[in-house]
């Protein structure tokens, strides 16, 4: 061998060895230390979203000088690549305290254990149910505001086509609302009356169209045990509700891609009624004024039914101090700072006592029907830890059920993936 | 003969009224040339002028030739906005100094091991040089999560005023989203491939000479080595530059994070397109100028390694 060749070897090795030696030498790899210093991170998914993380930041400023013993540090993330740089921070064991965290993924963070149980010094009994996290007969999370799906339009358009409006305690039918995108259709101002945000992904395909499935009798898994989607996702209620969405396309009443944004379409009367959130009630109330209505989505069978849960808080296991942890999430609870975020974003107060501190939530307020939607209609999504994997498995189906696929064939391989991922997670048992 | 039948050729040309074949193939190509252009151009064109109107008026403009003209209501304002929801000026100077950082570095030690390949005298080089290129095939996804492990229990030494400590793990730091980069297989490659097309006898001389292989390195083979030097550089410039992942999996401080990541702060459940138009110009621009300022020496090391992008 090369004499130079040897000594770079040697050299290598020796480098090698050192960094390996420093590395032994470091201090406890990989273990969170987060609260040890009396500082605790909190981590939001609310960075570009200045009216929600002002109103975060205000709670934590105000915490921080109610009390001088711990400190909280506020980091905010981006919220579509919110949770990969939660599990990427979990597998380096470097979670903060406190974390926010989406609603129907609590069940599976509380399985892999990044979650532990909530222990506070406030009553949730008064919360909105959709408002709190829970696995296994335990909370794990709390949250400060709801969102609820709805169906917006003009009430100028509705009157056009002969087409009444449809109330929380009045919703339309299945046959009212494939005839009122009939009328509206025949109107002859848009190539989709309906704008379902079929350009949408992750999240939003459970989000907005479980509630569909679970309105014509469906479910996304056998909520009895949570161990197999048989019968639910792929029952006869199931496939109803496949080839119904599938026609609102096929019949061209809703576009197969809709625009990135459905609400700026809507606004821009690309579309008659927009499937959307009551985050968007705001803007498309400054734009159109009295013309604008609310509605609640359709009864298709079983009542009308929308997504129940949206972020909320927790407190990690790695946490070197839960029980400051847990008091500053007993203290932002106080009405005033629940009022304060909602006011800031426009959401749901999570208990009717910050309801009444938020103008437009009173009996005949302009967002009460969200209130009401919320109260009446919503469904929590399945609180299991295979939620994730359901989630991917049945928007991948319902995209493919909007691209013409066959609806029992789709849901069918939906079924069998989600069966497989639970048996092949021993069934997400403790 | 071959002269006079030549010189007639032209005015057969001169008198003809239509044009000749090979005039019709110039005009033709220029044609595909300005079409390619356009297709090219027109979504930079299309980020620039939405990026000066409101939001209202970048929908409305869609359906004609006006969303790729600069009329109408214009102004800064999303500019402006930008700066209110993205702490745009920090990112921007940590993407220039960690894509720097990375294009400086990765050059320097690229270049030698592929210096190393190309003129010494290294039992097995060309199995070493394939395996380096057989990591190209490795997506960098499947490599993520393992190496968020891997700088976790890296050490490092921190500087606290005058005294050294050591610590450990890399994340939320610079160097974690430099290091991991500066060797590059493809950087290697592509040296190797100019190395090799690079008169050894100049090195034979200067060995000859007297010249150590660091002084052959430094003083014969990088000063020829312009092109290559420009095309990795650009190469390693843009996807430290365009870097998401990464940085998404490792930087959880603000002040530490690069461009792309401010990208995601614009997609809010209301997204409003001026802002992301005018952050994406903002973004846009260096990569540009960058492109722009090397695109000779670019286009020449593309052409001469026989690398079609």
């Amino acid at each position: 061998m090369n004499t130079r060749f040897k000594r770079l070897l040697a050299a290598s090795l020796t480098a090698a060895t050192l960094v390996g030696s420093l590395a032994a030498c470091g201090t406890g790899a990989g273990n969170s230390k987060d609260g040890a210093n009396g500082e605790l991170t909190l981590w939001t998914h609310n960075a570009g979203n200045p009216d929600e993380l002002g109103a975060i930041q205000s709670i934590v400023d105000a915490y921080n000088q109610s009390q001088s013993k711990v400190k909280i540090k506020v980091q905010a993330f981006p919220q579509d690549s919110y949770n990969d740089s939660v599990v990427a921070a979990a597998s380096a064991n470097k979670l903060p305290c406190i974390v926010d965290i989406d609603g129907p993924n609590v069940p599976n963070w509380a399985w892999s254990k990044y979650l532990a149980p909530l222990n506070l010094s406030v009553d949730l009994s008064a919360n909105l149910p959709s408002t709190l996290g829970k696995w296994n007969g335990q909370t794990y999370s709390v949250g400060y505001y709801d969102v609820a799906l709805a169906m917006l339009a003009r009430a100028s358009d509705l009157k056009a086509a002969g087409v009444r409006i449809a109330t929380a305690d009045n919703p339309w039918t299945k046959d009212e609302f494939n005839g009122a995108l009939a009328a509206l259709k025949k109107l002859g101002k848009w190539d989709a009356p309906l704008d379902l945000g079929t350009a949408g992904t992750g999240e939003w395909l459970p989000y907005a169209y479980s509630p569909f499935l679970q309105s014509f009798g469906g479910d996304l898994i056998n909520r009895s045990d949570f161990q197999s989607a048989d019968g639910a996702l792929n029952g006869d209620k199931a496939v109803e509700w496949a080839n119904w969405f599938h026609g609102l396309i096929a019949d061209g009443y809703a576009a197969q891609k809709s625009g990135k944004d459905s609400t700026a379409d809507f606004l821009n009367n690309k579309s008659a009624i927009v499937y959307t959130g009551s985050w968007a009630a705001d803007k498309a109330r400054t734009a159109l004024g009295d013309d604008l209505v609310v509605m609640p989505s359709v009864d298709l069978g079983n009542g009308p039914k929308i997504g129940g849960g949206s972020w909320q808080w927790g407190v990690t296991t790695g946490c070197k101090n839960p029980e400051a942890a847990m008091d500053y999430l007993s203290f932002s609870l106080k009405p005033e700072n629940i009022a304060a975020v909602a006011k800031a974003t426009g959401t749901i107060p999570a208990t009717d006592a910050a309801a009444a501190l938020v103008p437009g939530y009173e009996p005949t307020g302009k967002n009460r029907p969200f209130l009401d939607f919320s109260k009446k209609s919503a469904v929590l999504r399945p609180e299991t830890p295979a939620y994730p994997f359901i989630a991917t498995e049945f928007g991948k189906a319902a995209q493919d059920i909007i691209s013409g696929a066959d609806p029992k064939q789709a849901l069918d391989k939906a079924v069998k993936n989600i069966d497989a991922n639970i048996k092949s997670n021993n069934g997400y048992k403790n | 003969m071959a002269t006079t039948l030549e010189s007639a050729r032209p005015r057969t040309r001169v008198r003809s009224s239509s044009p000749s074949p090979r005039r019709v193939r110039g005009i033709g190509g220029w044609i595909v040339r300005i079409l390619l252009g356009v297709v090219f151009a027109f979504p930079l064109l299309f980020m620039f002028v939405s990026s000066l109107k409101p939001d209202q008026q970048i929908f409305g403009d869609l359906s004609s030739i006006a969303a790729f003209l600069p009329v109408g209501n214009l102004s800064l304002d999303n500019y402006g906005a930008v700066f209110d929801r993205v702490p745009a000026a920090r990112f921007l100077v940590n993407s220039i100094g960690i894509s720097a950082v990375t294009v400086v570095l990765g050059v320097l030690i690229n270049s030698l091991a592929a210096f190393a390949l190309s003129r010494m005298k290294v039992r097995g080089k060309g199995v070493i040089l394939t395996l380096i290129i057989a990591t190209l095939i490795v997506p960098f996804e499947t490599l993520a999560l393992p190496l968020v492990w891997w700088v976790n229990q890296l050490p490092w030494l921190d500087l606290n005023g005058f005294s050294l400590s050591l610590t450990t793990g890399w994340l939320d730091t610079y160097q974690v989203q430099i290091l991991p980069f500066v060797a590059n297989a493809f950087s290697i490659y592509l040296f190797h491939q100019y190395f090799e097309s690079i008169p050894k006898e100049l090195d034979e001389a200067a060995r000859v000479d007297g010249a150590s292989w660091f002084k052959i390195y430094r003083k014969i083979v990088m000063p020829l080595s312009g092109p290559a030097i420009a095309t990795v550089s650009i190469l390693t410039f843009l996807p430290a530059w365009n870097s998401y992942l990464w940085p998404l999996m490792v930087v959880q401080s603000e002040e530490l994070r690069p461009v792309m990541i401010g990208v995601q702060y614009f997609f809010q459940l209301n997204v409003s397109w001026g802002e992301v138009m005018a952050y994406s110009s903002m973004i846009t621009l260096p990569v540009v100028a960058l492109f722009i300022a090397f695109q000779r020496s670019f286009v020449n090391s593309i052409a001469s390694s026989g690398v079609k992008g």
